[in-house]
């Protein structure tokens, strides 16, 4: 097990390695340059290659690279271009929304979906049933942002239930922090819920028609129990499996979520770095949500032997 | 079995509807039977004769589609067909228990087979859970397992197929039903394990009272357990009686048919011929898996080892064993489909062992195989002309022409050569398997092996097949290499056996020596649990 955990970290420099390569690439070779940004609209070109030299961007492409992965090295992740302010100090300050908005819209998530998923499965063709595949196929298919707009006009503005949009932090003042991160989550979460209520339903029907289920209600087991306890732990894997791997959309979800609620987390400060070619803090933050991605999924993996005995690493 | 006592069991005039659009009206129709206390009843039958259904009906288990529509099933003189769910689960467990073929996939996997013995306890007495613990403790002695401690808190995956299924019997029979119900217990199981795990049937039944309604395809099993038999076809119930009555003086054609098929256990003499030419050779062929891992131990398995065969032309080899004894693997080494990793292989002179890939493809022709299940071995996409032709084509054949020997073989298999544009499904299990010999066929092979090819076959049409792989043998004077776990299939077809056991040959002679005078313990060990073997199957007259 701890041989299995060992390899599985050493197995996320490489990576790292190739997500370093093409992001620090990409950002390059991509025309957009961060020194005119800076500079505004009226500099002259000697301005901008005065603020060139000093970013280093005039550096050859791979003496660029060999100073930024040797910064980063030595936990240095140098200083936003734009910001003015170094990108450790960045992240620090937007972690904090980001982080509630993910792990609200993950417990909302899962708390919805396999109940539904499980109840969908038992009932299979029923209305019920085809109301949830009819909610997942429209879970997926609208964007965030179009969920994000509709929820805001009817809970805050017609109803007035819930503020529109911004953040408090959740140390100021608990109630508002949940009063703000209610309709965020509920928009990032309705794709997450198609797709886990959908595997789910998928998943516990395979495990019905498993031996093992008949077993079970030939010992004269209620329905209930059959369900819960046998049907839904040998369902389990392939489950949590597409949990993991749905956190990369959780990822990319909270781009668009954040804009539309003026969260000021992770997510808009990509755009806002991508917008303004700030080309350390965009390579950070990549990097990092490719090791918190990599991370979790090998959680996931080592989740498994809770549920399943006969997996062992 | 005394006539004073009330039986356990009644069917009376039971039927179940088959939904529409079925192949029949009803699975079962106006069945009657009972089964007394003390008293083993066989349901004998081929596949899709209903004897499964009326497993199910009876503990209220069908699947939604199908429908009892008519008659009773009395537990105990309680219509269990009246009876509503919840009665249903009471009774389940507590008075009537089934077990199930596959004790592989029968157990819940992830958890402790103790607790699942404990779910039943819990859910149908009040007992603490000292008294539950000491109770299962107590059964499991009683079905005789090991270390009953160590087995209570073992998952399934760490048990073999053996003690699963006597867990299942632990669980089926640790509230002392009335009525228990086994849906062919012993299919799944090696013949060794198979006689001990009756055996226990019989003990503990006998030793309760308990009425048992045991569903078989396997007249071996009948003759060796049952006191009275039933014998069903497609949904019908054609003869019953006395074991002993139904397997020597049946009445029913279509009951006599079943039990000529039966092949027996005593090698026909045939015959040693010595003179073909030798179409393959094996040398100490072995194969080692060895699970190489960086960071861990790495586990070594010998499935073969030092494996001396030769099969001359017009002759059959069979290869016997347990699962697990490597007769498969010797098999796919000799057509080269897994690398062998030790001997040597002969084909004719040619040495194929370690022949490099590119080589070897002009010899891939000279071996085929028909394997085990006809329905997972054929592509369902594509018509079986197109399945038959397409090997010979690979070796440059023109369509036209392959397509001719496709019609040729179809004959020879004894299907219609029409059907070629028809697809897999559209055939039955037994033809199913005949296309899978005709492929093998059109590619000319000198050797043909056949691995376990007609085990999943009704008897019935096993015999057919066997007839026809014999009969192709013989009229192309081909060499057949022939695994099976089923002696008596093997004494019917084989002209010479190789016994195998842990991945070694254990003994090896001609048929008739082999299964008149084996010499090997583990031979006598395997010879002396085969079902029924005291019996001799008589062959009658089907007119």
């Amino acid at each position: 097990m701890l041989d299995f955990i060992a390899r599985r970290l050493v197995a996320i420099i490489p990576v790292l390695t190739v997500v370093a390569v093409l992001v620090f690439l990409m950002l390059r070779l991509t025309p957009g340059d961060p020194a005119a940004v800076i500079a505004g609209d009226n500099a002259t070109s000697d301005q901008i290659n005065d603020i060139r030299e000093k970013l280093g961007l005039n550096e050859p492409i791979w003496t660029q690279f060999a100073i930024w992965i040797g910064d980063i090295l030595q936990g240095n992740f140098g200083e936003s271009f734009f910001f003015k302010k170094t990108v450790a100090e960045l992240i620090a300050q937007r972690i904090e929304p980001t982080l509630a908005l993910t792990i609200c819209t993950l417990i909302f998530a899962v708390a919805i979906s396999v109940p539904i998923g499980v109840m969908a499965a038992y009932r299979q063709g029923s209305i019920f049933d085809r109301i949830v595949m009819a909610f997942a196929v429209l879970g997926f298919s609208v964007p965030g942002f179009v969920i994000g707009y509709c929820l805001i006009y009817v809970f805050a503005i017609e109803l007035g239930w819930l503020p529109v949009q911004g953040y408090v932090r959740i140390g100021v003042n608990f109630w508002q922090f949940l009063e703000r991160m209610v309709l965020p989550s509920l928009t990032l979460s309705v794709g997450f819920i198609a797709l886990i209520s959908r595997i789910t339903r998928a998943s516990v029907l395979e495990v019905l028609n498993e031996d093992y289920i008949r077993t079970a209600r030939a010992k004269g087991l209620s329905n209930r129990v059959v369900l819960m306890r046998h049907a839904l732990r040998n369902a389990a894997v392939p489950i949590l499996t597409v949990i993991g791997l749905g956190i990369a959309i959780l990822m990319g979800g909270a781009v668009v979520t954040e804009s539309v609620f003026g969260l000021p987390g992770l997510g808009r400060l990509t755009v806002e770095a991508v917008l303004s070619r700030d080309f350390p803090t965009i390579q950070t933050v990549i990097l990092m949500f490719s090791v918190v991605y990599v991370v979790i999924n090998l959680l996931v993996d080592i989740s498994y032997t809770i549920f399943d005995p006969r997996i062992r690493y | 079995m005394s006539e004073a006592k009330k039986p356990v069991l009644e069917v009376r005039n039971l039927s179940v509807t088959l939904p529409k659009g079925a192949d029949r009206e009803f699975a079962v129709e106006k069945v009657n039977f009972t089964v007394n206390p003390g008293e083993i009843v066989c349901l004998v039958g081929e596949s899709g004769s209903g004897k499964s259904v009326i497993a199910f009906t009876v503990m209220g288990l069908l699947a939604k589609a199908l429908k009892p529509s008519a008659g009773e099933i009395l537990l105990q003189g309680e219509n269990i067909l009246a009876a509503s769910e919840t009665r249903l689960r009471e009774l389940r467990c507590t008075r009537m228990s089934m077990i199930f073929q596959e004790p592989m996939t029968a157990l819940n996997p992830v958890m402790p087979c103790g607790e699942q013995i404990d779910e039943v306890l819990n859910t149908h007495t009040k007992l603490d859970a000292a008294q539950r613990k000491a109770k299962i403790i107590a059964i499991l002695e009683r079905v005789k397992l090991p270390e009953p401690e160590r087995i209570y808190a073992s998952y399934p995956h760490q048990l073999s197929g053996g003690q699963r299924q006597r867990i299942m019997i632990a669980m089926a029979l640790v509230l002392d039903p009335v009525l228990l119900i086994a849906d062919e217990p012993t299919t799944a199981l090696d013949v060794t394990t198979q006689a001990e795990i009756l055996k226990l049937i019989a003990e503990l039944q006998e030793g309760q009272g308990t009425g048992v309604l045991f569903i078989t395809h396997d007249f071996g099993v009948v003759a060796e357990i049952a006191h009275r038999v039933a014998v069903l076809r497609w949904g019908e119930l054609v003869e019953m009686g006395p074991t002993e009555q139904i397997l020597s003086r049946p009445v029913e054609g279509y009951t006599k048919m079943l039990i000529s098929s039966v092949p027996s256990i005593h090698p026909q003499h045939r015959g040693v011929r010595k003179e073909g030419i030798t179409v393959l050779r094996t040398e100490k062929l072995g194969k080692v898996y060895s699970g190489k891992s960086f960071f861990q131990k790495s586990r070594v398995v010998k499935a073969a080892v030092d494996v001396d065969l030769d099969i001359r032309k017009g002759e059959t080899l069979g290869i016997v064993g347990e699962s697990g004894s490597g007769k498969s693997t010797v098999a796919r080494c000799i057509a080269r489909l897994i690398d062998p990793t030790d001997g040597k292989v002969f084909l004719g002179d040619t040495e194929i062992a370690t022949m490099p890939a590119g080589k070897l493809r002009p010899h891939r022709r000279k071996v085929q195989i028909v394997f085990q299940d006809p329905y997972r071995s054929m592509n369902p996409r594509i018509t079986v002309g197109e399945f038959i032709i397409e090997g010979p084509m690979n070796f440059g054949l023109k369509r036209e022409e392959a397509m001719a020997r496709a019609r040729k073989l179809m004959e020879t298999v004894r299907l219609d050569p029409n059907a070629l544009d028809r697809f897999p499904h559209q055939f039955s299990g037994g033809q199913r398997q005949r296309i899978c010999i005709a492929r093998a066929l059109a590619m000319e092979p000198e050797l043909l092996i056949a691995d376990e090819a007609v085990s999943a076959l009704d008897v019935s049409v096993q015999k057919q097949v066997l007839e026809l792989l014999d009969e192709i043998r013989q009229r192309l004077n081909l060499a057949v290499l022939f695994i099976t776990h089923d002696l008596r299939v093997a004494a019917q077809i084989c002209d010479y056996v190789a016994v195998m056991s842990k991945g070694r040959v254990v003994e090896y002679g001609s048929a008739e020596q082999v299964f008149g005078a084996p010499r090997d313990d583990y031979t006598k060990a395997l010879f002396a649990a085969a079902p029924g073997r005291h019996w001799e199957f008589g062959k009658f007259a089907t007119a």
